[in-house]
């Protein structure tokens, strides 16, 4: 099923890391920008527990959440998001937090937005702990919305056995004339990626990146817990 | 900002100048949390304290490149890392050591300092 979100609405992406919306989303959200939404990124985290340092090492442990932020800022004017923010949790602890400060925070971030769908990872299928914890805190506070006001949540999903479990993503996006913002939204996390390769440099490589990256796609999630 | 490789003599001097006060140590160890997202056969395993209070009486670098161990000796125990290749040469108040593998990935932290991190 192709995707469909309102447009001039606003949705609401949640992730914990800086990064985690380049290579899944960034095309989804600059398509929706581009034909008048609105985006409010929260980032949960800064991504200061990050391995990355460089060869030789270009940053260190106490610098990273610096370096980390001006990444993320660049990402977001890349894509064109319009409302970043930075959620003052600590990278690898999401699955630890006070639930009442996270999905509060979370809650809060939906009640004040009443975006027309969500993005996040699909919990327990996401590989990085923080993704899982990430993915099930905004499920726990959509689920404290009544049906009727709970807008579509789109997840991202990519453990080894994800399809076996949970299928094929049902929703795909044709990103195809926002490849320069998806490239761009990487190239911003330069710390954490290698290039994949750049528009306009040889027709083979336009080929290959094309293939890779015009097509986004989701999982519905549907599985909210009953309240 | 910048990490240059560990020369032990310095590190030692930087070490006996933190000696014998309240300190805070951030001490870290990881694979990497996609280890054996990456690859089954490896072992996923990272640990880290952050803003521990700690004091020592005694501390010391090994001096064989390009792997180093630092032991601390605590009034109750020891702090010990080992895997450490660079520090921070421009922060003259704390001490920021790493141990990066050949990819330049983090692998261990070892940091003092007299304010939180």
């Amino acid at each position: 099923m192709m995707m469909t979100i309102p447009a001039n609405s606003r949705v609401l992406v949640v992730l914990p890391h800086p990064d985690d919306e380049c290579y899944s989303l960034s095309g989804t959200l600059a398509k929706h920008i581009a034909g008048g939404g609105q985006v409010t990124y929260a980032c949960l985290t800064l991504g200061e527990m990050g391995r990355n340092m460089g060869t030789p090492p270009f940053t260190n442990r106490v610098d990273l959440p610096r370096i980390r932020k001006g990444e993320l800022e660049k990402s977001v004017a890349a894509i064109g998001i319009q409302d970043l923010r930075m959620m003052g949790f600590h990278d690898k602890t999401i699955e630890f937090e006070d639930r009442v400060v996270l999905d509060g925070a979370i809650h809060d971030l939906l009640t004040e937005l009443k975006p027309s769908a969500v993005f996040t990872f699909y919990p327990g299928y996401s590989v990085h702990p923080d993704h899982d914890a990430t993915g099930a805190a905004v499920v726990r506070a959509m689920g404290r919305l009544p049906e009727s006001e709970r807008p579509p949540l789109y997840t991202i999903a990519f453990s080894h056995n994800c399809t076996d479990e949970i299928g094929f993503p049902d929703t795909e996006n044709d990103v195809g004339d926002f490849l320069q913002n998806k490239l761009d939204s990487i190239h911003a996390h330069r710390s954490q990626f290698p290039s994949p390769g750049e528009l306009g440099k040889s027709k083979k490589m336009d080929r290959e990146l094309r293939e890779r990256f015009s097509r986004e796609r989701f999982w519905t999630f549907r599985d909210f817990p009953r309240s | 900002m910048a990490m240059q490789l560990i020369d032990p003599a310095i590190i030692q001097q930087r070490i006996q100048d933190l000696q014998d006060q309240d300190l805070y140590i951030h001490l870290e160890m990881t694979t990497g949390a996609y280890a054996s997202h990456m690859d089954s056969t490896k072992h996923p395993a990272a640990t880290f304290i952050s803003n521990a209070l700690i004091r020592y009486t005694t501390g010391s670098i090994s001096e064989k490149a390009p792997h180093f161990r630092v032991g601390l000796k605590t009034e109750h125990g020891w702090v010990y890392s080992e895997g450490l290749t660079h520090y921070e040469e421009s922060d003259r108040e704390r001490l920021i050591l790493a141990g990066h593998d050949t990819q330049g990935k983090l692998v261990v932290a070892f940091q003092l300092s007299k304010e939180p991190f």
